[in-house]
């Protein structure tokens, strides 16, 4: 079997030093009730390199790839061009199989790669400090939620509704068993203002508020001004959480941090990592300096070695599960290393003069295809303002209409039926994506479906 | 004859005078590298973006004007940066990675070939589920061989890493008890030897912890356990292989005392490559089980992530999986069950545990190794593992205490103890020596049972060549110890960085890097 | 008068007023010293309650209070300087101050010599 170095002769050769007969000898600890006799039956036998890829080839080829159609999803996972060099790169093996750093001195490549990708979130984001990465934004979110408990010792969160409806939802699992309360609604579906909620939240913070988490962009495309948010949080002793699910945003709109965020959890995918069918993704997190102890996940730091040279090593790791056991901040163990890694070489070939214009032109697209798109008979656009992402009220239900599409070979963008089931006020809202991949030719394309499907 | 006009001579080569050093502190192969932020500039780009159309700005007046302050490099600056560090790392790709609970093994390339066809890689979550079959497909088909290699009923698909999946399977047992009335039950007992998630997960989910002894075999004192059990028990959280390398011989008697008293058997299965396709956890009675697709099933480990670890569930636990998860029809056709559906095809699901459906881009790698293994190879792979860990231990006893060698065989790794080095030679010794030999060191000083725990998981992938020479390079390391060797002090000493001062990256954290220009100007 | 308890606090009496610490040989077993979290002013706290934490870069300890009381004052120096713990264990690098609720409490802890003659055997 082509991963198994060892030969007959080896293991005969082995099995005389270890004084044992057979290979049985050394399972001898495993009741006879356990002890399988011969392979698991009902499954395959092993199979060749070729026979391998016919088989996941057939797989791969029943679905409908991005890039085989025009394509406008969005809400939490985007498509964007990641240069040739980045899966290149991360495909060295010095990178592809490394383990976490915890032997810094033949680590250093892993260490100082995120100590240049905790630098580059911090400063995306506009917080002090940002950890080497979480799984995704989705359990960013909920940590932080987490951390805004511990640091206020207040468990009541607002949740804005505008925050993306998986990401309410892991946060509603979780809060049952911290018992934390749940202050959540969903969004409307108009193009008048005001077209959030901003003004409810304002209302609703108190002194048993933790936290009010907030995304931006929001689900619909909303884009928002947080600093009275952020101010009227502090004076009720919370903190204000921001979430951002598409950080090439970032490149043209200000940061969380510049509004005073206290925390800002984001989803990395967008930049150096492909949408996957939803993971692995990678989660960003940043905070201020002041709660630095209260974050989970790892931090790698800067420090000297015998011989005064510059060197980096995991550290504050006295927060984490396998020195803190029961009294962690979090049970994190892994980070999303090779996926920050990934991020972190795009946002190096994009450097700040790339990614300004990289969002520049997200921004034009989807400005153009809003505006091409509402004239179409039938939608309507609902924002006021977005940045690559926004919200169509159709005349029709939605989800059909998507699903029409998607038999025609046209991927529409998603429905707001798909996330929020049930809730009609919602059921003719339709999201729609706009990036650097996607083509005039595309739009129209859309359009003249939409158009159809309308008529 | 016309006489060399070159000016070069060769003659054969000899040592001669020794280096003063070099200019740019580069040593032949081993390059320094700055940072980013020392050498790009905000200028540079090392890609082409499209001129974008003039259209009138919609941001709702947020345009971010302030400098961000990221750096870019061009394709070439970028290229050479990341080669340059990634050479300062240790791989698998490098040579034997001896992490003892880790499963350091080969990561094949076809894993990665496949997981990057279009079919799969450029495909989105949110996708009409009729365009993605083919990677419902996939996540079923993995789900199915999870379930029989264990023998458990169901499996939970979506947790992003095994301390995850520790936690998705503890909040199953919590549910179902709730659902039994029997949500009183406040207590969860762990081995003492237990990998730190365990009792991380147990304190989230609101559960108290209580150490279960061992015995001075190195394995779960059963009667000890039986006397704790009681109507204050939820549940257990044993892995097996345990953390020492040792089968729990009374595994089912565990399962059965801990049934008997009304709680719930969780299995840390980090160390399933030892049994994998020869022994299945289901047949032990245990309840859930999370597998780590990135330690058994090949998939990379990357510097430190991503995992995935998806939790196998017996029949009882099975009703109160997360969401959401893959439902095959009799038409073939195979739908996503989220929120909408659940409380028609799942209502006991205790929730979502993240957006989305899981790690597919680990579930195509873990299945494409699955599949080149098939039920023979995985078995193989367990035996040979066993094997390897075996003849590591025997050909080492004479030389470190090895606390277990006497009461049996281990499994997948062997433990070692500080025990019979002189009084000021540790562990971390040890282990800053075989950095220098080319080895990354073994797990240290885990788990806390054993003294200066030396823990080696050399897996199945490695040579008896590779296995010789690692046993020859630890054995000398140990012997030079033994003799007192104060050089192991200051090890490693051919690494591309001495013992760093970790004192002080606590004392005084430096977490991003900061202009030095500005620093000073605001001093 | 100082008195030593067997987790390796030792506490200073002056009056009802007790200053706490960690003795030598407990900074000793930690290694460098990283971090500590002191109590805050106000905070009662029982004999045997977890009071403090002490981190090393590789472990978190408890410090347990030697007596009852109500805190007075943690020692703001071992913020920026955690290091004072390793340099004077015994003078400096004290934790914090408390009153005491129940000096009886005093009759079960060591005295130097008792504490000195404990640490030998381990």
């Amino acid at each position: 079997m082509r991963y198994l170095p060892l030969t007959q002769p080896d293991r005969e050769a082995m099995l005389a030093v270890i004084g044992a007969k057979t290979i049985d000898d050394l399972f001898v600890d495993v009741p006879a009730l356990a002890q399988l006799d011969g392979p698991i039956h009902g499954l395959p036998m092993h199979a060749s390199e070729l026979s391998v890829e016919r088989h996941m080839t057939k797989l791969a080829k029943k679905n409908l790839a991005a890039g085989d159609a025009p394509f406008f999803l969005g809400c939490g996972a985007y498509r964007h061009h990641v240069p040739a060099s980045v899966d290149h790169l991360i495909q060295r093996g010095e990178f592809l199989t490394a383990y976490t750093p915890y032997q810094p001195e033949i680590a250093q490549g892993t260490l100082q790669m995120l100590f240049e990708f905790q630098t580059q979130v911090a400063r995306l984001l506009g917080t002090d400090v940002a950890n080497a990465s979480m799984y995704d934004g989705s359990t960013a979110c909920w940590e932080a939620i987490g951390m805004a408990r511990r640091i206020t010792k207040r468990g009541k969160a607002i949740l804005s509704e505008g925050l993306h409806p998986h990401y309410v939802s892991v946060a509603k699992t979780m809060a049952k068993y911290t018992g934390d309360e749940l202050v959540t609604s969903i969004p409307v579906l108009t193009a008048l203002a005001p077209a959030d909620d901003t003004d409810q939240l304002l209302g609703a913070i108190d002194r048993d508020t933790s936290c009010v988490v907030v995304q931006y962009p929001n689900i619909l495309g909303h884009i928002r001004d947080f600093s009275e948010l952020a101010a009227a949080c502090h004076h009720q002793g919370a903190l204000l959480i921001v979430v951002v699910t598409e950080p090439v945003a970032l490149g043209l709109i200000k940061s969380p941090g510049e509004m005073d965020a206290d925390i800002v959890v984001g989803e990395g995918q967008s930049i150096g990592v492909g949408l996957q069918f939803g993971g692995p993704y990678v989660g960003l997190m940043g905070c201020k300096e002041k709660y630095i102890r209260q974050m989970p996940g790892r931090f790698c730091g800067e420090t000297v070695d015998a011989e005064g040279k510059r060197g980096f090593v995991l550290t504050l790791s006295t927060r984490e599960q396998h020195i803190r056991r029961e009294k962690a901040t979090s049970n994190i163990c892994t980070n999303s290393g090779l996926c920050a890694l990934a991020f972190s070489i795009h946002m190096t070939l994009l450097g700040e003069a790339g990614l300004r214009a990289l969002a520049a032109t997200n921004h034009a697209s989807a400005v153009a295809a809003a505006e091409r798109l509402s004239q179409v008979p039938g939608v309507q656009l609902v924002n006021d303002s977005f940045f690559n992402e926004f919200t169509l009220k159709l005349s029709k239900e939605a989800r059909p209409v998507v699903r029409a599409l998607a038999d025609n070979g046209i991927l529409a963008g998603v429905s707001l039926g798909r996330l929020y089931p049930g809730v009609d006020a919602l059921e003719n809202g339709l999201v729609v994506a706009v990036t650097e991949t996607t083509t005039a030719e595309d739009v129209e394309t859309l359009a003249a479906a939409l158009q159809e499907a309308l008529a | 004859m016309s006489i060399n006009q070159s000016g070069w001579r060769p003659t054969s080569p000899e040592t001669g005078v020794e280096s003063g050093g070099t200019f740019t502190g580069n040593r032949g192969l081993m390059l320094e590298e700055p940072l980013i932020f020392e050498i790009g500039s905000t200028e540079t780009t090392g890609v082409e973006v499209a001129e974008p159309a003039k259209v009138a700005s919609n941001l709702g007046g947020l345009a971010r004007n302030a400098p961000i302050g990221l750096p870019g490099l061009s394709e070439p600056e970028t290229v050479r940066h990341y080669t340059r560090l990634s050479r300062q790392n240790y791989a698998i790709d490098l040579g034997l990675f001896p992490l003892g609970s880790c499963t350091m093994k080969h990561n094949p390339r076809l894993n990665e070939k496949m997981a990057r066809l279009p079919g799969f890689a450029d495909i989105h979550p949110l996708q009409p589920v009729d365009t993605v079959q083919g990677a419902l497909e996939v996540i079923n088909e993995l789900a199915v061989w999870l379930i029989t290699l264990t023998g458990m009923h169901g499996v939970a698909m979506t947790p992003k890493a095994g301390a995850h999946g520790e936690l998705c399977g503890i909040l199953c047992i919590k549910a179902a008890l709730e659902a039994k009335g029997e949500g009183h039950r406040k207590v969860i007992l762990v081995p003492e030897s237990a990998h730190g998630t365990n009792p991380a997960t147990a304190a989230f989910a609101g559960y108290s912890v209580e150490d279960i002894p061992a015995t001075a075999e190195g394995r779960v004192d059963l009667e000890a356990l039986k006397t704790r059990l009681g109507p204050d028990v939820a549940g257990v959280m044993i892995t097996n292989p345990n953390t020492c390398g040792l089968f729990e011989r009374d595994m089912k008697a565990i399962s059965d005392a801990v049934h008997a008293a009304g709680g719930y058997v969780y299995c840390d299965g980090a160390n399933f490559n030892a049994i994998v396709g020869r022994v299945r956890p289901g047949d032990l009675g245990i309840d859930a089980m999370h597998i780590n697709l990135h330690k058994t099933f090949s998939t990379p480990h990357g510097g430190g992530g991503p995992g995935s670890g998806p939790v196998v569930l017996s029949e009882a636990l099975s009703p109160y999986g997360p969401l959401p998860f893959t439902e095959r029809h009799a038409d073939g056709h195979i739908t996503l069950v989220e929120e909408e559906t659940v409380g028609d095809r799942h209502p006991h699901s205790f929730g979502r545990m993240c957006a989305f459906h899981g790690q597919m881009g680990m579930f195509t790698r873990a299945l494409t190794y699955i599949l080149s293994h098939g039920a023979d190879g995985l078995r193989q792979v367990a035996e040979d593992s066993v094997l390897n860990a075996n003849y590591i231990l025997r050909s080492l006893e004479d030389t470190l205490d090895a606390p277990f060698a006497h009461s049996g065989p281990c499994m997948h790794e062997a433990i070692f103890s500080d025990d019979g080095l002189p009084g000021d030679f540790s562990t971390i010794d040890i282990a800053k020596g075989l950095i220098d030999e080319g080895y990354h060191p073994m797990t240290m000083y885990f788990p806390l049972v054993v003294h200066g725990a030396m823990l080696v998981e050399p897996t199945e992938t490695e040579s008896k060549a590779a296995l010789d020479q690692f046993i020859g390079a630890l054995r000398s390391v140990a012997q030079r110890a033994k003799a007192g060797d104060e050089s192991l002090k200051s090890a490693p000493h051919f690494a591309p960085r001495r013992r760093l001062d970790e004192t002080l990256a606590a004392r005084k954290p430096v977490l991003v890097w900061k202009d030095p220009e500005l620093a000073q100007a605001a001093e | 008068m100082r008195y030593f308890t067997e987790d390796h606090e030792w506490v200073d009496i002056d009056g009802d007023i007790g200053t706490v610490g960690i003795t030598d040989y407990a900074q000793g077993q930690l290694g460098d010293i990283v971090f500590v979290d002191v109590p805050e002013e106000g905070k009662t706290v029982s004999k045997g309650d977890e009071a403090a934490v002490v981190e090393s870069v590789k472990a978190a300890s408890d410090v347990y209070s030697p007596v009852s009381g109500t805190v007075i004052e943690g020692n703001a120096d071992l913020a920026d300087n955690p290091g004072l713990v390793n340099e004077d264990a015994d003078g400096d690098g004290w934790f914090f101050k408390l009153t005491l609720s129940d000096p009886s409490e005093l009759e079960d802890l060591m005295d130097e010599a008792k504490y000195e003659a404990f640490v030998t055997k381990l």
